[in-house]
């Protein structure tokens, strides 16, 4: 059997989303813009998934949006800093954003739209300080701050954020694309305006996604084309990815105690047997506080180990793990993230990222450990 | 076409393991050109465990080793159901080829850069990687081949049996030891039965063309990329002088010059002119006719033999002063320093410093080294 423990990459579908999902792909084709039965049907399927999405976000179900994922959501709130119809005219953001909203906060920056880029301090998080001064200093912005982040599990400290954002009249926007289904979003998550998340980073399908949209302003739609979401994102909707997000979102709701339980009983035992074997390794992120982490991350530096060989000498041990981000055609390029936390190149070079969730067991955390163990001194020798 | 194993399991929790087969892992270094393509195929036909790797070496500005070629690799690799990965060495690759490459020039050299990134990048961080992924062989899609001396034991380092595709001239500082660990399928192939065999194969790159000499130069245009690299280089205009020491022009930086260029010195003559010599630190250009370039001396510095150690006389051998050199007779005479003296039988024409001379006994390579410009 092989491990799979690059949950935060993706997850598998549970058979539960599947069985949500099938129904939708053979019977329920029909267009939910339709007035015919088969358009009322499918139309059905959409908005018992967005009920079941809008309660795992404690919100109401006319603030759900269906997007293609997260990416489609940051993008289209970013988007909207072209506008002037909205209240913003200025972005503030972080320097340990995931791509998605990284790349087009780059693109507005070049087209000239004013943007701050707030710094974290080694554990990874967001200064207060440094973000009151700069709402003082320049007046009322779109903050985007990912909720969780991808590579260290880091969580940012959405309700002093968002006080300090409301304070000033700004706009939040939190990307909680992994924190949503690992973590309870209802009391930190509560400032946030806008919220973005995919589907398959909690054993739905791919290709699916959703924007919370709270009390905003409206925004412009980035896909324009048709009715569909009330205006809000033009496209037929994907009815059966819709239908196994709603499930995939039921099943996170009522699992999540238990689910944040025993992710973090994986993650601790596995940090144990890797701390206790191995000499030179540190838990980046920790030192914020294990209650700050998601429960299902661990970001660990391997001293003077390669990770792009360790994680190429794992897989072919049957072990899936992840080094740095992953990028294109899966070559490595030193974390962002990590350089942010001030971690050197040649310490985020031997950082893997290991994130646990369904399918694994304490057997398959014992037998990682043990495949990490035997491999770390080759991929030190490699790494000379 | 068998689905590969990577495409076909998304749900990885529930999908067997790799099996762990009992059979040698290899590491067979993919291009994505044809003829590591086809190399791979072969090795993986033998039924050991292959795993492809393509090393990212430089960036987009290069046509080869780029992320197309890395995904025409991994389609490769998918076809022939083995397992694949890309490594990431362009940092390395700038500061230990391409920089070097830009200063060679800006010494008034002409640089050959295969040769370091051959044994540095594919025999040297390519094998230490391949025995950290539990391999001890890497393959390559070289046109050589490798045998074993009956009566010493030793390696021998020999040429294509398709003479026009042969790449040992690359490839003489292997020493016995990455030698033992190297695979060169094609050795034994002409480059038409590479492309039939791949076409045959069903593998994409089977008609791709040929990756030009130098593949991190663009349509072969040296002197941007030097200056790319060492801006300094765009203000470096000099003389051009004949023989006498008589200016006859001016030029643009030394590195726009290789020993026996003739075009585009700035000159009229009478007769045709040739660069004969570069003086860099003097930012000179030297010119002269034909026969001013025939030399039947030359020196070589950091000579590596294949057999591990420098022979205690003299010997005699065929020596490429240059790829696609056909090679002229010679005494090879080594030097105390690693150094050596060659004495072709013959004039030869044009020996540009910075080029390799590899030596040969008939389709074995004895050794080789870097021309230098002056006695050492």
């Amino acid at each position: 059997m092989r491990i799979y423990l690059d949950h935060n990459a993706t997850t598998p579908l549970r058979p539960e989303v599947v069985d949500a999902m099938l129904p939708a792909l053979r019977e329920g084709y029909g267009n939910p813009s339709s007035t015919h039965e088969e358009g009322a049907a499918a139309r059905r399927l959409v908005e018992t998934a967005r009920s079941r999405v809008a309660a795992l976000f404690g919100a109401a179900t006319r603030e759900v949006v269906f997007t293609a994922g997260a990416t489609e959501a940051n993008n289209a709130v970013l988007a909207s800093l072209r506008s002037s119809e909205t209240p913003w005219n200025r972005l503030v953001t972080t320097q340990v954003e995931h791509p998605s909203v990284r790349e087009p906060a780059c693109g507005l920056e070049a087209e000239g739209v004013p943007v701050t880029w707030l710094g974290v301090d080694e554990t990874g998080r967001v200064d207060i300080g440094e973000l009151e001064r700069d709402l003082a200093a320049n007046g009322p912005a779109l903050v985007s701050v990912i909720a969780a982040n991808n590579e260290t599990g880091v969580l940012a400290p959405l309700p002093e954020i968002g006080a300090c954002v409301r304070a000033a009249g700004s706009f939040l926007h939190a990307d909680v694309t992994q924190a949503l289904g690992k973590t309870s979003l209802a009391e930190w998550a509560g400032p946030a305006h806008f919220l973005s998340a995919s589907a398959h980073k909690l054993n739905g399908p791919k290709g699916t996604g959703c924007l919370v949209a709270r009390g905003a302003p409206a925004i412009p739609a980035l896909l324009q084309g048709g009715p569909q979401e009330r205006r809000a994102r033009g496209g037929t909707e994907n009815v059966a990815g819709i239908a196994g997000f709603g499930r995939a979102c039921e099943l996170a709701r009522c699992e999540l105690p238990e689910r944040v339980e025993r992710y973090a009983a994986l993650r601790d035992r596995l940090w144990n047997g890797l701390s206790e074997k191995l000499g030179s390794v540190r838990w980046n992120g920790r030192e914020g506080g294990v209650e700050n982490l998601l429960a299902n991350t661990l970001n660990i530096e391997i001293e003077g180990a390669a990770a792009d060989v360790l994680l190429q000498a794992l897989d072919l041990d049957g072990v899936a793990v992840s080094a740095g981000a992953a990028c294109h055609s899966g070559s490595i390029e030193p974390s962002h993230v990590l350089s942010a936390m001030g971690r050197s190149p040649e310490q985020a070079r031997g950082t893997l990222r290991l994130s646990v969730g369904y399918g694994n067991d304490e057997a398959q955390i014992d037998a990682a450990i043990a495949a990490i163990v035997e491999l770390v001194p080759r991929a030190r020798a490699a790494g000379q | 076409m068998r689905p590969s194993l990577r495409s076909s399991n998304l749900c990885l929790v529930h999908v067997q393991r790799v099996s762990r087969v009992s059979a040698e892992r290899v590491v067979v270094a993919m291009s994505g050109g044809v003829d590591s393509s086809l190399a791979a195929a072969l090795v993986a036909e033998t039924g050991v465990d292959a795993v492809g790797i393509t090393m990212h070496l430089a960036g987009s500005e290069s046509r080869c080793c780029s992320l197309d070629d890395a995904d025409d690799a991994r389609q490769v690799a998918d076809r022939l159901g083995i397992k694949f990965y890309v490594a990431n060495y362009a940092d390395l690759f700038r500061s230990e080829v391409i920089e070097p490459f830009a200063d060679s020039y800006l010494r008034g050299e002409t640089p050959i850069p295969c040769v370091a990134c051959n044994k540095r990048f594919k025999f040297d961080l390519l094998l230490e990687r391949a025995r950290a992924l539990g391999a001890d062989r890497v393959a390559t899609g070289h046109y050589a081949r490798i045998e074993r001396d009956p009566e010493t034991g030793r390696l021998r380092l020999l040429r294509a049996l398709d003479l026009s595709k042969d790449q040992t001239y690359f490839l003489f500082q292997l020493d016995q030891q990455q030698l033992a660990q190297a695979w060169f399928p094609l050795g034994e192939r002409t480059k038409a039965q590479v492309r039939e065999q791949a076409r045959e194969l069903g593998l994409i790159t089977a008609d791709k063309p040929e990756s030009q000499e130098i593949c991190f130069v663009p349509e072969g245009d040296y002197a941007k990329v030097v200056e790319g690299i060492r801006p300094e280089a765009r203000a470096q205009s000099g003389e051009v002088v004949n023989a006498a020491g008589n200016v006859v022009a001016e030029h643009d930086g030394v590195h726009r010059f290789t020993v026996g260029q003739r075009k585009g010195l700035g000159v009229q003559a009478s007769k045709p002119l040739y660069v004969t010599r570069i003086e860099a630190s003097r930012r000179r250009v030297v010119v002269g006719e034909r026969a001013e370039l025939e030399t039947r001396k030359a020196y070589v510095r950091e000579v590596s033999w294949i057999a591990g150690k420098a022979p205690a006389e003299a010997v005699a051998a065929r020596v490429h002063i240059r790829y696609r050199h056909a090679g002229a007779m010679a005494k090879v005479e080594p030097l105390p320093g690693d150094a050596a003296r060659i004495e072709f039988d013959e004039t030869v024409r044009a020996v540009s410093p910075g080029q390799a001379a590899v030596f040969y006994d008939g389709e074995e390579v004895l050794g080789g080294g870097w021309l230098a410009r002056e006695p050492l």
